[in-house]
């Protein structure tokens, strides 16, 4: 089993979701170590992409704020590699496929390698659909780390041919549209699980405008576990570089509600 | 494993969140179902001859040709289509494809204005709800074109996110589109994003060569030597290309923009200073830096001002049958003063780098050779930044 999978082993996971090095890089190191004190269970760390187009204005302006700070994947590795230590819950990259296929001479494969090597658990990549994950799957096989699938609400017939191929976790976006707050989910996420779990038994997470424990809790209810990114990085843009005990605060009351959940 | 669709080589694919798929995918479908139906073609065709005054001329630029002393010289007057340029082509092919799907908006993006005013004309016409998404530098400096868009019944939504040009315009649309997909038709503009679009659009601005190829053969019995086009995403230059791509003695020549020059960073020249990258749903060149991030580009012509290029024309490249070359500002300025002196036709400052890389090659043939630019739309809305860029300042 992979690290992934056991850390949806002991009940519903809570996964918040990170910006790397906004606003600097040593912020976001105290941010993850709050984060893994308040509970999360594994933490998805973003390299920031100049164009993030499947993301909502909050995480843009984090990735659009990080790379102007002088974020580069190089100095993200390297940050991964000084904190792996002291992180002991999985840990993967959110990006861009550009990011990742335009890194170094050896594009994905020198990336994957990279990630092995940091300790990087797997790989999450908001512009590969099923269709175009194989110059990828076959890199993160070849270093052990998993390329995590997504499914959305519009994904119907598509589900199951995604679902029998995941690895990890399955990433359920639980609306249509960007990255952001919602003050409402509608989708019926219980009829998505469902039809998952015909084909697989891999673990289903679900993200995209979670915000409230309530939320996290109805989500998790009908799943193994809810993501929450742009309402952190809210939190991440009011406090600065003191984020990181208001973000702990925080997971630690997402966490209580999805744990509730599973109970 | 999934197929991946809609490549070029190694260049195409659908590179997009899963989100879109099913939307891409339904696009797919339909264009396959109604591409070679009779009665498909035969409503475009009275749109594109009754509505947007096709054919368009192949005219003889008799003066330049005598000017330059070397190949005769026939412009392509896309510029003389309704709306004034290539763009509309492809727009009501899209306009009417999605209405066969049943869908009641478009949304679209646009740089210099020209693909959004058709959208919005399209949208008009056949009663269609429509949002254009425009950066807001350009928003700024194509005031008369986001006039015309209102004024045809559009909403424009100025997008400030990134460099705030041509780029992020198409990064906002994906978004609504993502955002809302079941009654929205994305209509994007140039032979680029995800498959189908580099090939519905392909088709739709393939009406070009194909006239072009009829009416040189009727006028001079032959071939040309060579076609010239300008290239951003590369929609007029894929349409100018496409049906002389198997006659190989036929040079294909894209024009790029390259600013200030390839040797600086304020330049759009995808083929000469980009790499292999993955954005906008393709696998095709972009100009990038060293980790991947896409690289902010310049041109005085908000059309070619942006950092790729559509993935036929990458494969062409690769493949080496067609030639991308650079033309700076200033030439395509020179040009732009040229052809309104020497023709009195103002072209759009786009096409206007096709004729600057025109004056630098015609001379060089002979008599005998026969050169065809394409002028892809006219030149009005440029007048302003012309007359800015030589230091007038005259009423947008």
């Amino acid at each position: 089993m992979s690290r992934i999978r056991e850390a949806f082993a002991h009940g519903k996971a809570f996964i918040p979701f990170v910006t790397a090095g906004y606003p600097d890089l040593e912020t976001t190191g105290k941010i993850l170590l709050a984060a893994q004190e308040a509970g999360a269970d594994l933490i998805e760390l973003g390299i920031p992409f100049s164009d993030p187009t499947a993301e909502g204005p909050v995480i843009q302006t984090a990735n659009v704020k990080a790379l102007e700070g002088g974020v580069t994947t190089d100095r993200i590795f390297e940050f991964v590699e000084q904190i792996r230590g002291q992180i002991h819950v999985p840990l993967v990259f959110m990006t861009y496929a550009n990011v990742i296929y335009s890194y170094g001479k050896d594009g994905s494969d020198g990336f994957c390698r990279r990630c092995r090597d940091v300790g990087i658990d797997g790989l999450i990549i908001a512009d590969v659909p099923f269709e175009e994950k194989e110059e990828f799957d076959l890199p993160c096989k070849k270093y052990g780390l998993d390329f995590i699938s997504m499914i959305a609400p519009t994904s119907e017939d598509r589900i199951q041919k995604i679902a029998s191929q995941a690895d990890g976790f399955i990433y359920v976006v639980s609306s249509m549209g960007v990255t952001g707050v919602r003050s409402e989910i509608t989708t019926d996420i219980g009829a998505i699980t469902e039809r998952i779990r015909e084909v697989t038994d891999v673990p289903c997470a679900v993200g995209f405008g979670i915000s409230t424990p309530e939320q996290a809790a109805r989500m998790a209810s009908c799943s193994d576990g809810a993501i929450v990114g742009s309402a952190i990085i809210r939190l991440i843009s009011r406090w600065g570089k003191d984020a990181a005990p208001e973000v702990g605060k925080y997971i630690r009351s997402m966490k209580e509600a999805v744990e509730a959940a599973g109970s | 494993m999934a197929q991946s669709k809609g490549r070029f080589g190694a260049f195409g694919g659908q590179y997009i969140p899963e989100t879109l798929m099913n939307a891409v995918e339904e696009l797919d479908q339909a264009y396959l179902r109604w591409k070679d139906d009779p009665g498909f073609n035969e409503e475009l065709s009275v749109l594109f001859n009754e509505y947007a005054n096709r054919p368009s001329r192949l005219y003889y630029a008799r003066k330049m040709t005598e000017d330059l002393g070397g190949a005769k010289i026939y412009l392509k007057r896309e510029d003389l289509n309704f709306t004034g340029a290539h763009k509309v082509n492809n727009v009501l092919g899209q306009a009417l494809l999605a209405k066969k799907m049943g869908k009641t908006r478009l949304i679209a993006e646009t740089g210099a204005g020209q693909h959004g005013v058709a959208t919005a004309t399209a949208a008009a016409l056949f009663g269609m709800e429509c949002v254009v998404f425009m950066g807001k530098v350009d928003v700024e400096r194509q005031a008369l074109n986001v006039y015309k868009m209102r004024l045809l019944g559009a909403k424009v939504v100025p997008v400030t996110s990134g460099t705030a040009t041509l780029k992020d315009a198409v990064s906002e649309a994906m978004r609504e589109w993502t955002n809302r997909v079941s009654d929205t038709h994305y209509c994007l503009g140039s032979v680029m994003g995800p498959h189908p679009f580099p090939t519905i659009v392909r088709d739709f601005q393939a009406v070009i060569s194909r006239e072009t190829k009829q009416q040189i053969l009727k006028r001079e019995g032959r071939l040309p030597d060579a076609v010239l086009a300008c290239v951003g995403g590369g929609s007029n230059a894929i349409g100018s290309f496409y049906h002389f791509i198997d006659d190989k003695d036929v040079r294909l020549i894209g024009c790029e923009a390259a600013g200030r020059g390839i040797d600086t960073f304020e330049t759009a020249a995808t083929v000469n200073t980009g790499r292999l990258g993955i954005f906008h749903g393709m696998k095709s060149l972009f100009c990038q830096n060293e980790y991947g991030q896409i690289a902010p580009v310049y041109s005085i012509s908000a059309g070619l001002d942006y950092p790729g290029i559509g993935p036929e024309h990458a494969w062409l490249h690769s493949i080496g049958r067609a030639e991308y070359v650079p033309v700076t500002d200033e030439e395509a300025v020179q040009a732009f003063e040229y052809m309104s002196r020497m023709e009195g036709i103002i072209p759009a400052i786009e096409s206007a780098h096709a004729v600057a890389h025109a004056l630098k090659i015609a001379p060089q043939m002979s008599p005998d050779q026969i050169m065809v630019i394409t002028i892809s739309g006219r030149g009005d809305k440029d007048c302003a930044a012309v007359a800015r860029y030589r230091g007038e300042e005259i009423e947008g």
